[in-house]
């Protein structure tokens, strides 16, 4: 962005930063919600500190004629809304940045080539009547420099405050006029002109972040229990299903600690419920005594992961893939498992809601690992189709002879649950004989754990495969799972080469078959994790036999970003 | 047999001779004949120790989960489907100690189940530690100079708690442990009984004999609503009282409270998803 009084461009980013509580979330929320109603594609996520006030947060809103997924570094505007707020981004802002913020408050930081808006956000929403009103005029200014008229982002500020009493929606309507207004009139004012889509598609789409998606997903995949604690930044799915879980019918409790969630949600499932616990790396670590629970009770649970960066307390607001390891062999003694590792809304909504099937049908933990880029980001999708979900509940009525651990021929002993028929279900930690009784015969011991761990062949038969995107006869072959995917796809997609491909896993554990032959054909292999360990690389040696050939790691508590990531791969290939 | 419903016929019981177990399976099993409670809806459900493995000796479904961990999958049993029956039955160690955290919390929360806990005061199944219900200077092989801690007192946290049903028996009074394990099942919300009881190969000092020198019944002018009499009776040590502690009638359980049977009484296992209502949700992340 230049200087002309009106540029056109495609895809805008900009950054809100300002101190946690101030209210630069408000700014996010009307402001994506004024673009996707005006017909354009938009992005989100949040870097946050740990702490409830003060401290620097930043907001990546992206703005785009095209559909945007991913993090960037480039920063096209950036609201600064305390001091601080260009320091704390010194690495990202340039002198093609324009600064929109009040010159009092960033003028130390300020550098003098640096394009500047300089609007008294205070002042103005003062003069409409109260300072709280500042978030409103930063909307105001913005959508100014966007080239929206004020009229369709009234309409759509009316809508968002519907609930609210006429007076303040009135008090947002000035103070997001006064905004516009005097932005336009500043003496170096400009804007950007962003193509609407042609298909108008945009509007029909949903705006859902990763923890909503996996939320939405567990409802629709039947869970209607689910007991957890508190703990960044997995406690949105808790928070999310005992607020929208209500009308569904799911009993949300929070547990006294991990230990109980998880014994809880095992105990649930033993009588015929759908159960789900959602927690953090730390948490987890509690939960792997119950993990282990579910491996010899052969119950089903269904467990989300949101990753941060440990070891112990680590960075509790910040995101990595440090986890895959942990989830892979939580739980002491010998079991099938199942991780899914969704990098799209789609797949965080149809994995989860496939997660209870699973657990169901096989009657193993499954799990959802996500992390807190994931579950803090957004961008307009379509509606999920739940044409394709359908509740699968494998338990039976049992006769009198029901046996809960009947060896039988596929492995599998069908899962009767009490009170429905006329056997008794009988389920033990303990090695157990066909009935659910202690045993110490070492000759069943064997036959138990081949029926436990033959299950993962039945398992690996409807493993996910992983998706290949790019160029069929590629030589190149970029490898990530998980959250990074949409980042990694935009930059591959922006470096354009004929010769590169990325394969994504969105199931981590079992890998599927053709996983091996994906990779096996490419002459050279990188792997993109955000961990120090490349836990992801060393599932491929260990569980597929590849060595890839370069590992990208990132592990400072931050996502990649598609335009650094580009540059880094590109020298790679 | 009079109580064949629940019996297993000739089966190895892992205790040993004489122990305080075998009365208390058998006033198990007579107070759910009694209650005419059939085993098919009955979920027992234990953690790990000597009195944890009750539930492989009578006829009935059960959940034997976890050390320490009865009482959280015996409250996700009977939220699933609150026509169960649930007992979460296991021994001091597990229920006071491993599990002290979900006995606090369980008890706030209130779940409709009843909690019958067998207290020997020492650890059987580790052969002869301390319990969390020793007595100051009980010598063990761990510790070597007698126990040093102070014991925990189950009553009178429940009752701290306001937990809705407390009770205490000896295992040697066999029909008042009946009586009271058939009041705490009728309780409707979470009901407490800790039952005394010897271990004949590991605990030399709590017997029999000073069960019964040491304890004495509760009176029957004893106004058992009266959470400050009973949080002083519970508090006793000389003689330790038996009989109902406490009763709070005005309890609402947790899967009550819950409200996911207000407008639907059906176990969630019989329950469907309704995608009519979910597409209508989702279809709302796309307005502004």
């Amino acid at each position: 962005m230049t200087n002309p009084s009106t540029k056109k461009g495609n895809d805008i980013s900009i950054v809100l930063c300002g101190q946690a509580g101030q209210g630069i979330q408000t700014v996010e929320k009307i402001f994506t919600r004024i673009m996707k109603s005006n017909g354009y594609h938009v992005y989100a996520t949040k870097e946050y500190m740990s702490r409830v006030r003060g401290g620097l947060n930043s907001i990546l809103i992206r703005i785009s004629d095209k559909p945007v997924k991913a993090f960037v570094d480039r920063i096209d505007i950036l609201v600064g809304l305390n001091k601080g707020s260009i320091k704390h981004l010194k690495n990202r802002v340039t002198s093609e940045t324009l600064i929109i913020g009040e010159k009092e408050v960033l003028s130390d930081e300020i550098e003098d080539k640096q394009k500047v808006f300089d609007i008294p956000f205070t002042e103005i929403a003062s003069g409409v009547g109260n300072k709280v009103f500042s978030n409103t005029v930063a909307v105001g200014a913005l959508i100014s420099i966007l080239s929206v008229k004020p009229e369709d982002a009234i309409n759509c500020l009316k809508q968002i405050f519907k609930d609210k009493p006429k007076e303040l929606i009135d008090k947002n309507i000035e103070a997001l006029k006064a905004g516009y207004e005097t932005t336009v009139k500043l003496e170096n004012f400009y804007s950007v002109k962003i193509e609407s889509p042609a298909s108008g598609s945009v509007k029909k789409q949903i705006l859902v972040n990763g923890s909503e998606a996996v939320g939405l997903g567990a409802i629709a995949g039947g869970c209607n229990f689910i007991s957890s604690y508190p703990m960044s930044p997995s406690t949105s799915v808790l928070v999310f299903l005992a607020q929208k879980g209500k009308d569904f019918g799911v009993l949300a409790e929070q547990a006294e600690d991990e230990i109980s969630a998880i014994n809880m949600a095992i105990g649930a499932w033993y009588a015929g419920a759908r159960a789900m616990v959602t927690t953090s790396g730390g948490g987890f670590a509690l939960m792997t005594e119950g993990v282990s629970l579910a491996g010899m009770l052969e119950s089903p649970i269904v467990i989300h992961l949101a990753q941060r960066p440990g070891p112990a307390t680590g960075l509790p607001t910040r995101t990595e893939q440090g986890d895959l390891d942990l989830v892979l062999y939580a739980g002491h003694g010998e079991f099938p498992r199942i991780i899914f590792a969704p990098g799209t809304l789609e797949d965080a909504f149809y994995l989860t809601q496939k997660a209870f099937n699973l657990a169901d049908k096989f009657q193993v933990p499954v799990f959802i690992l996500t992390d807190q880029y994931f579950v803090d980001s957004y961008y307009n999708t379509e509606p999920f189709n739940l044409k394709e979900c359908k509740v699968e509940k494998h338990f039976i009525e049992t006769s009198e002879d029901y046996q809960r651990y009947k060896l039988t021929e596929n492995e599998i002993s069908p899962r009767g649950i009490p009170g429905l028929g006329k056997g008794l279900v009988c389920a033990d930690s303990d090695e157990h004989d066909e009935e659910g009784h202690i045993t110490e015969d070492l000759e069943l011991r064997i036959k138990m754990v081949d029926k436990r761990l033959g299950k993962l062949d039945l398992i690996k038969q409807e493993s996910v495969p992983p998706v290949l995107l790019g160029p069929e006869n590629y030589e190149n072959l970029v490898i990530c799972w998980g959250s990074t995917f949409n980042i990694i796809c935009e930059a591959v997609n922006y470096l354009g080469r004929k010769d590169t491909a990325v394969l994504y896993f969105n199931q981590v554990y079992p890998l599927h078959d053709g996983a091996i032959e994906l990779i096996k054909k490419a002459k050279k292999t990188i792997v993109v994790e955000n961990n120090a360990a490349a836990q992801f690389a060393r599932l491929l040696k260990i569980h597929a036999d590849v060595k890839v050939d370069h590992n990208v790691l990132k592990y400072d508590g931050l996502c990649f970003a598609s335009d650094s990531i580009a540059e880094e791969l590109n020298e790679l290939l | 047999m009079k109580n064949e419903k629940y019996d297993m016929g000739d089966i190895d019981i892992a205790w040993c001779p004489g122990c305080g177990n075998f009365g208390i399976l058998n006033a198990l099993k007579q107070a759910m004949e009694e209650l005419k409670i059939e085993p098919t809806n009955l979920v027992l459900v234990s953690g790990i120790g000597q009195a944890a493995k009750i539930p492989h000796y009578l006829k009935t479904n059960f959940f034997n989960g976890l050390h320490g961990r009865a009482l959280p999958p015996a409250t996700g049993i009977k939220a699933s489907n609150p026509s169960l029956t649930v007992i979460a039955e296991s021994g001091d160690g597990d229920m006071y100690g491993e599990g002290g955290n979900h006995f606090i919390h369980t008890i706030r929360r209130n779940p409709n189940i009843t909690n019958i806990v067998h207290d020997n005061m020492v650890y059987g199944l580790t052969k002869g530690q301390a319990s969390p219900t020793s007595r100051r200077g009980f010598v063990t092989p761990v510790q070597v100079a007698g126990v040093i801690l102070e014991p925990f007192n189950p009553l009178a946290v429940a009752i701290a708690l306001n937990a809705g049903f407390v009770a205490r028996t000896f295992i040697g009074d066999k029909e008042q442990t009946i009586e009271i394990i058939k009041q705490a099942i009728n309780y409707k919300g979470y009901a407490l009984v800790d039952i005394l009881q010897p271990c004949v190969t590991f605990n030399k000092l709590n017997t029999y004999q000073w069960f019964k020198d040491n304890t004495y019944y509760l009176e029957d002018s004893y106004d058992c609503h009266d959470r400050n009499a009973a949080f002083k009776r519970a508090t006793e040590s000389d003689k330790l009282p038996l009989g109902i502690f406490y009763i709070n009638p005005e309890k609402t359980p947790f899967e009550e409270n819950t409200g996911v049977y207000k407008q639907n009484d059906t176990p969630l296992y019989s329950r469907e998803v309704d995608y009519g209502k979910l597409e209508s949700l989702i279809s709302k992340y796309a307005l502004v």
